[in-house]
This record gives C-alpha cells, sequence and structure tokens, in this order.
C-alpha cells in the first residue's frame, strides 16, 4: 500500500524534471519576431514597440475611450497574426469613390465599446457598413518598401491583356503627418495605399495613429481628435512610442515556410499558378531603398500585389474606402496562412470579414476577377486541390 | 535508480507531520478562545513569537528568499535571486482578553511596505470576539494562512494571490468567535471593510483583477465608493478528518456616485470560497486545497477581455518521507509534496462565436522540502506551467526549477 502510493510521487517528480524548461518552439512555427539582420540598436526600438503594441494596456484612468474597441493593439492581432470575430471592426457611411458622408454621426468607425458608465456608439440605421477582421501584421516592413513604380506596373486597370483581372491601386489622401515616400508617384495630389483590407491606408504611420484614435480611444499628435467627444485633445501617448510601434511593424519578419521541399507542396505551388492564383496571390517581390538595411533590395514571397480587385457581388458589402468600389478588396498576402489558427482560437477565419472557416471555403467565396481562378479550382481533380491546399497550409 | 527507489519507500515508514506543527513552536499571545484547537482563523496568532518577560510586547516575524532558473517558450531570464518578503509580527496583550496584533510586510526587498494586519481584539465571550483596525479578510484559507514557513513551495498559490488577491487586507471592524465540542471545532468571523475599486475591471493585467485594487493605498484610510465589503468565513474541524472553510466577499466596486452625481448604476463583485485542509492520517499525508469563484458585475457595453467570472484553486499533498535525526536536526522532517493548480480567468463564451472563451492557466510544482526544525523550511520546486490566451491559442509553457528558505524568526 505504501509503495504503490509514494511509487505515483516519485513518477510524477521524475517524469516533471525531465523536461526542466521548455524549448523554443521551432522559429518557422512562429509569426512574430523581428526580421534577421537587425542591429543592436535596432533590436532595442524593437523591443520598445514590442512592448508597447502587446504590453501596455489602456484602461479609463490611462487614456482608453471612452468610446473604443480594444483595450491593447496586442489584443486584436494576438502573436502578430490574425484576429478573431470578437475584434472585428465595423466600419460605415462610404458606398463608393465619393468619400464619407457619415463623419458627422461617428463615421468611419463604430466605438462599440465603452468604459463604465459610458454609453458606446451604434451603427446608424441604414448606413452603408462592412465588418473587418484585423489581418497579420507580420512581413509589414517589407510590402512597406515595395516600390510605387512596382505597383503601377503590376496594374492592369482596363484589363489590356484581357486575363479577366484589373488590378488598380487605391488613391488615396496623404495625411499630412505622413512623410511622402523617396519614390512616390502622386496622382492629382493623391497617393497609392497599401495598408488595410482596402488598401486605403498610406504608410504605418497612418495605420498606427488611426489604430490608437478610432481602435483604442487614444488620441496622439498625429490623430488629436477623440472619436468620443469629436473635439481635439491634447496626447495621450507619446509621439516617440508611435514611432516605436512603427519601427516594430516595419521590422517583424516575414513568415517562415515550411516542408517548401515537399513534392506535394512544389506541385500545389505549380498548380496555383498555373490555375491563376498567381495573378493577384503575386509570389515574388522585391523591397526597394530603406533606411534598415536589413529591409532594403531583398526579395520576398508574400503572394499579394497590394492591388484592388473587385471580388463579385458575394464580398459587396456595400461600404468602401478610398477610390476603391464597395466590391474591390486589395489582395491580402498568403504568406503565414497555415499558422492563422494558432493565433485565431484554434480555428481559420478568413476573408475580410471572416467569413470563411476554412482555406477552401475562402477559394470558393472568390467572385469577380477571382472567378475564373476559383472555377478552375473548384475543376481540378482532387489529388491537385489537395496539393494546392498543402501547399497553401505550408505558407 | 532501484536502490535508491527501495531508499525512499524505507524512509516513508517514518512518516510523520508533514506542515508546520503549531504546537511546537514558541507559544504566541493566544487569546482565550483559541485554546480550542486551531483553525485557519487562528493563523494570526498562531506563529512563534519573541516574548520578552519584563514588558508585555512580542515580536516575530518570518523571511523568505528563493533563487530560480525559469524559461518561458525557450527564453529564460537566467538564474534570478528574489528576497520575496520579510515580515514582522509584533504583538501585545493589553489585557488577559485584550490583544493587539500586528503584522508589516516588506515586499521585494523593502520595494513595497504594507502593513498586513494591525489589529486590537477583545473578547466578551469566546462565541464573541471583537477585532477593529487593519484585518486579513477572512477569504479562503490561505489569505490568513499565508506566512511563507508553512508552506513547501517557493511560489504562493495563483489562485491566492493573483485571483483573490492575497494577502488581502483592509480596514474594518468584525466579530469572530470559536467553540469546541468534542472532537468538533466551529469557528465563524464575519466583517465589514473598505473593499475594492473599479481598477479591478481596468488594469494592466487586461483582465478581471481582483489584486489591482491592492495597488490603492488609499482604501486605508478611505473607501473608494462609501460601500462597505462584507466578508464572512465559516468554519468546522474534526480532529480526525480536518478542517473544511466556506468564506464569501462581496461587495459595491465601482464610484457610482459622486458628489451626489450619478455616474454608473452600483456594480458588485462577489467571492465563494472553500477550503479543505486534510489528510491520511496513515500515511502522514497531509492535503490542502482552496477552490473559488469571483462573479463581478461587467458592463455588456465594455469588453470581453475583462470577465465576468473566474475560478480556479490549488491542491498540496505532502507527504513525509523521514522525521528525524538529519545532519544533527532531531526534529527534521523531509517531504515529498506536489501542488497542482488552476484558474480561468475569464468564464465564458464570445458573444460573436458562441465559443469558449480562454485566459487559463494550469501548473504542477513537485518538491522536496526539509524542515530541520517545524519553522524553518528549505524547499526545491520544479514547476511547470501553461497559460492560454484569451483566444485560446497554443499555451505559453513555463518552466525551471526553484530553491528557497523560508523561515520563522
Ligand atoms: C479592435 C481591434 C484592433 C486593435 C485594437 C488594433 N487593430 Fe490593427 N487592425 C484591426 C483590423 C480589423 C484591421 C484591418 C483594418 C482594415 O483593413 O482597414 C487592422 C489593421 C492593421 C494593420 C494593417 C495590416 C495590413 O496588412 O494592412 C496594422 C499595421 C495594424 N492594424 C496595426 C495596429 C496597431 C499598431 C495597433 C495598436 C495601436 C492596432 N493595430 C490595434 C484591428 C485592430
Ligand atoms: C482577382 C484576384 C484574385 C485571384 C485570381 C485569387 N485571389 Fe485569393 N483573394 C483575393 C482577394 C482580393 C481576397 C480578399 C477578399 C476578401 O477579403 O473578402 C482574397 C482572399 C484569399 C484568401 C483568404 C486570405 C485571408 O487572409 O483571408 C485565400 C486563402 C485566397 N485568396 C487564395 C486564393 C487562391 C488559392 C486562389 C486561386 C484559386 C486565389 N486566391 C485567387 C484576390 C484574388
Amino acid at each position: 500500500m505504501f509503495r504503490g502510493y509514494h511509487a505515483v510521487f516519485i513518477t510524477l517528480f521524475a517524469v516533471a524534471c525531465s523536461k526542466l524548461e521548455p524549448a523554443a518552439p521551432a522559429e518557422d512555427s512562429l509569426l512574430d519576431g523581428p526580421v534577421e539582420g537587425l542591429s543592436n540598436e535596432e533590436h532595442l526600438r524593437f523591443l520598445r514597440g514590442d512592448v508597447a503594441f502587446n504590453d501596455e494596456v489602456f484602461h479609463a484612468d490611462n487614456g482608453l475611450g471612452p468610446v473604443f474597441v480594444a483595450t491593447r493593439c496586442g489584443s486584436c492581432h494576438a502573436g502578430d497574426g490574425p484576429g478573431h470575430p470578437s475584434t472585428t471592426l465595423t466600419r460605415f457611411g462610404q458606398s463608393d469613390a465619393n468619400g464619407n458622408t457619415y463623419l458627422d454621426q461617428g463615421g468611419p468607425q463604430v466605438q462599440h465599446r465603452a468604459v463604465p458608465g459610458v454609453a458606446p456608439e451604434v451603427l446608424p440605421d441604414n448606413a452603408p457598413s462592412a465588418r473587418f477582421l484585423p489581418p497579420l501584421n507580420t512581413g509589414l516592413g517589407f510590402l512597406d518598401a515595395v516600390s510605387d513604380a512596382d505597383l503601377l506596373a503590376w496594374a492592369d486597370e482596363h484589363d489590356a491583356d484581357g486575363d479577366g483581372i484589373s488590378g488598380r491601386p487605391n488613391w488615396v489622401e496623404r495625411k499630412t503627418y505622413s512623410p511622402l515616400r523617396a519614390d512616390a508617384v502622386e496622382q492629382a495630389g493623391q497617393v497609392i495605399g497599401r495598408f488595410g483590407r482596402k488598401g486605403a491606408v498610406y504608410d504605418l504611420l497612418q495605420q498606427t495613429a488611426n489604430a490608437y484614435n478610432q481602435d483604442i480611444g487614444v488620441v496622439s499628435q498625429f490623430e488629436p481628435i477623440d472619436p468620443y467627444t469629436h473635439e481635439e485633445q491634447d496626447p495621450e501617448i507619446a509621439a516617440a512610442t508611435v514611432h516605436d510601434v512603427v519601427f516594430y511593424l516595419r521590422t517583424l519578419k516575414a513568415p517562415i515556410q515550411r516542408d517548401k521541399d515537399n513534392p506535394d507542396v512544389i506541385a500545389g505551388e505549380a498548380v496555383f499558378h498555373t490555375i491563376g492564383c498567381g495573378n493577384c496571390h503575386r509570389a515574388e517581390l522585391r523591397t526597394g531603398p530603406s533606411p534598415i538595411a536589413a529591409l532594403a533590395h531583398r526579395d520576398f514571397r508574400p503572394f499579394t500585389d497590394l492591388l484592388l480587385h473587385d471580388m463579385g457581388p458575394g464580398l459587396d458589402d456595400g461600404y468602401t474606402e478610398g477610390s476603391a468600389s464597395s466590391a474591390e478588396w486589395r489582395t491580402p498576402a498568403l504568406w503565414g496562412l497555415g499558422l492563422f489558427p494558432d493565433s485565431q482560437g484554434g480555428t481559420y477565419f478568413l476573408l475580410h470579414d471572416g467569413r470563411a472557416h476554412s482555406i477552401a471555403e475562402a477559394i470558393d467565396l472568390h467572385g469577380g476577377e477571382g472567378q475564373a481562378a476559383r472555377d478552375a479550382y473548384q475543376a481540378l481533380p482532387a489529388s491537385d486541390r489537395d496539393k494546392l491546399l498543402r501547399f497553401l497550409q505550408s505558407l | 535508480m532501484k536502490h535508491a527507489l527501495a531508499l525512499l519507500f524505507a524512509l516513508c515508514v517514518g512518516a510523520a507531520a508533514a506542515q508546520i506543527d503549531s504546537t511546537l513552536l514558541v507559544s504566541p499571545p493566544a487569546p482565550d478562545s483559541t485554546r480550542t484547537p486551531a483553525l485557519n482563523m487562528d493563523a494570526v496568532y498562531n506563529r512563534p513569537f519573541l516574548t520578552f518577560d519584563k514588558i508585555p510586547v512580542s515580536l516575530g516575524g518570518y523571511v523568505e528568499a528563493k533563487v530560480q532558473h525559469l524559461g518561458t517558450d525557450g527564453v529564460n531570464d537566467g538564474t534570478s535571486f528574489a528576497l520575496q518578503r520579510m515580515t514582522l509580527f509584533v504583538a501585545s496583550s493589553i489585557h488577559r482578553r485584550i490583544k493587539f496584533l500586528s503584522e508589516i510586510e516588506l515586499e521585494e526587498g523593502g520595494k513595497e511596505i504594507a502593513i498586513e494586519f494591525a489589529a486590537l481584539d477583545l473578547e466578551f465571550h469566546p462565541l464573541l470576539n471583537l477585532r477593529g483596525g487593519i484585518v486579513m479578510n477572512p477569504i479562503g484559507a490561505f489569505n490568513q494562512n499565508h506566512d511563507g514557513p508553512k508552506w513547501e513551495f517557493n511560489d504562493r498559490p495563483l489562485m491566492a494571490v493573483r485571483m483573490l488577491p492575497a494577502t488581502w487586507s483592509n480596514v474594518g471592524f468584525g466579530v469572530f468567535g470559536k467553540r469546541s465540542s468534542g472532537p468538533w471545532t466551529f469557528g465563524y468571523e464575519a466583517y465589514l471593510t473598505n473593499g475594492f475599486d473599479a481598477s479591478i475591471i481596468g488594469n494592466s493585467e487586461d483582465r478581471t483583477s481582483l489584486p489591482a485594487a491592492k495597488r490603492n493605498a488609499e482604501r486605508f484610510t478611505e473607501s473608494s465608493n462609501g460601500m462597505p465589503l462584507t466578508t464572512a468565513k465559516v468554519a468546522v474541524r474534526h480532529q480526525r478528518f480536518g478542517e473544511i472553510g466556506i468564506s464569501t466577499m462581496g461587495g459595491v466596486y465601482n464610484q457610482f456616485q459622486v458628489d451626489g452625481l450619478v455616474l454608473d448604476k452600483r456594480r458588485r463583485v462577489d467571492v465563494i470560497a472553500i477550503d479543505v485542509n486534510t489528510g491520511i492520517k496513515p500515511w502522514g499525508t497531509s492535503l490542502i486545497g482552496e477552490w473559488a469563484w469571483v462573479m463581478v458585475d461587467v458592463p455588456a457595453t465594455y469588453t470581453q477581455q475583462y470577465g465576468s467570472a473566474q475560478r480556479g484553486g490549488f491542491l498540496d499533498i505532502v507527504q513525509p518521507l523521514y522525521k528525524g535525526t538529519i545532519l544533527g536536526f532531531a526534529d527534521a522532517v523531509l517531504n515529498l509534496a506536489v501542488r497542482g493548480e488552476y484558474v480561468d480567468w475569464n468564464v465564458g463564451t464570445f458573444r460573436e462565436t458562441n465559443t469558449r472563451i480562454g485566459d487559463e492557466v494550469w501548473a504542477i510544482a513537485p518538491a522536496i522540502s526539509f524542515r530541520p526544525v517545524p519553522g524553518t523550511v528549505l524547499r526545491l520546486n520544479y514547476r511547470h506551467e501553461r497559460a492560454v490566451d484569451v483566444l485560446g491559442n497554443p499555451p505559453s509553457v513555463t518552466g525551471g526549477l526553484q530553491f528557497g528558505i523560508s523561515s520563522y524568526f
């Protein structure tokens, strides 16, 4: 009797001690972490941004809201991956390229949460709206460093090549605080947007200042109008912190492909290009010059052309931003796709509002310019379809 | 290996009492009612004290220090030493039935100084004592019975310190009493004190956190909203089977009005806890556990990051392997112990997906402890902890060794 009892104790002890400290997960299984080749100084700045992005929690006493959607960047971008339906944003008030007509009614974003004692915002009746699921944040520095000229070279607004695909950039107004890119191409005083699901955001500074303001209710010198009072307020966050977060976003590593040499994965990528997925989800991109050496003149494989495509009536929610139509969405990068569930609570939430629960379902919902590729995908023999999915999972 | 196991088995035969045996301590200034067997509520008296013959004051205290090497997901912060806390007790018998007791804690090398307990006890009858001052709210057992040397683990239970906010003390008044009959002892406590504030749902933890309210030291001079926190506990002990306690604590936490102007509705926080302290007599094993539920009225329009319910607990199993002379200490005890613990910081489901909200932590800590004398413990723990974020993504895993000492002085 004694023996059995003590044996349990001793076994427990031995088993527990055998694996003393947990091993690091493989680098290619994580979305977060810095790009390789940063200097020590850059590491320090990355860490400062990391803390501000992931650990700095806003609450009623340090600037949260009073109306808001979440309390810190990291709660919507867990592990720098894509988000979950509990972290979606609702935008409203614009149905065509003529601008947002609901700015006086709290547009363009609903702050549907509020600190205790304050009433949150509600979506005005009949306002055109769409829900946006947070996209992944990794590798953004690479996308940021692609030249405007490249984007314009890939654009084919009037489908001159007759392949049914007519990508075009989203021409947007530049915020005065966003510096013009060195190689910027302007058109009628407008610049090319490349961030956000509609591609309506010019650079990572605008994205970050806007996120603090609209998502967390924290005003900065860049975006000083409080979304609750609609009045200008003193900054609730230092400009230096906003810049550190921008630096962090820029220097997040690009997701690393797994099983690269697996024959099915290689065959799957060939299928991907054959059926035309790669016409929008462009594999090979190259960065131009960058003040961050690790980002300058690099080839990388994000699987996006950063352009807008009309995805058909199924994905048309009636809401838009910038000069995009409501059916147009910026091609999302597909890198990191296989790791999405690790930041989405174990399941897939794909497409702009997370309506697709698997990769296959996301493909099935492609319409408009994506229709031909979708039809080709659906016509594939099962084994090719499996290889394609295998490839997408490896990203 | 075989020999080592055989030796361990052999050692077990001499098994005896595991956790600190209060009867071996220098006698503290006990109120008359504590002549009955000790319950968790007696922990404040159940400590060794220095007594002076000429003056009616006794002094005591304990110290707790550790060194650890822990890693999380392959990243470790190296070896780190910590003086977790040094606590001083000052007690005085003003009269046979009027006592003063205090506990002043210096945490993290003196960075935090807290009066954890400073109360005057007045006995009218063993079943009716009045206590006033800074009291430890009797929620669960650990909050009152938290002295480092009493435990076989270097860390305090997560549930006790990070869910219930041990050590949680407040200014207030209350009554307590105790009665024994045959093998049974019954005790109760009930206090009205200052309480929580709105930081429990707005803090840097980004989750409902009762301990967040501890940062507000003003609670020792003024209530945050004028609404007292009620804490009450009943406990019974049977000589053979041990002790079980049930306690509740609750009150309004938010500042619902200022200068007579209404700002919000009154929002409550409520806690229910069950604590058990028992053993397997023939083996000398002791089992100490606690489980608690926290319920908070979080506005529906606030973020789901802050849960309206939490639950969690711990169970310590302590098995004496050997009792006798070790290294010249005649009453030394060598224990093998294990602690299992769990906290769900956010019980519920997401409104958007109707799936379970994560934000949970599990830990297991096997330990060896050596008590040369009952009031001094050297302990070696291995700790393995898994924490899941609010969305339920793959856990971050922490593990490593901790070695520490704790002793009354
Ligand atoms: C409430 C959830 C939420 C919070 C909080 C939040 N985000 Fe986002 N984030 C989103 C959503 C949703 C999008 C997509 C918006 C869009 O497409 O226009 C997004 C988009 C982004 C993008 C663009 C990514 C891309 O691929 O185009 C970046 C960068 C970003 N967020 C950074 C931040 C930073 C920095 C913070 C903190 C200051 C933050 N986010 C806070 C939800 C959130
Ligand atoms: C016409 C351009 C185009 C083509 C061709 C195209 N896609 Fe897409 N794809 C998009 C756009 C735009 C979206 C985003 C739509 C949305 O968010 O509603 C998208 C979304 C996706 C997503 C979801 C990504 C996410 O993060 O939610 C996957 C997966 C995907 N595409 C795979 C494919 C595959 C595989 C093919 C080939 C069968 C393909 N796409 C062809 C433009 C295209």
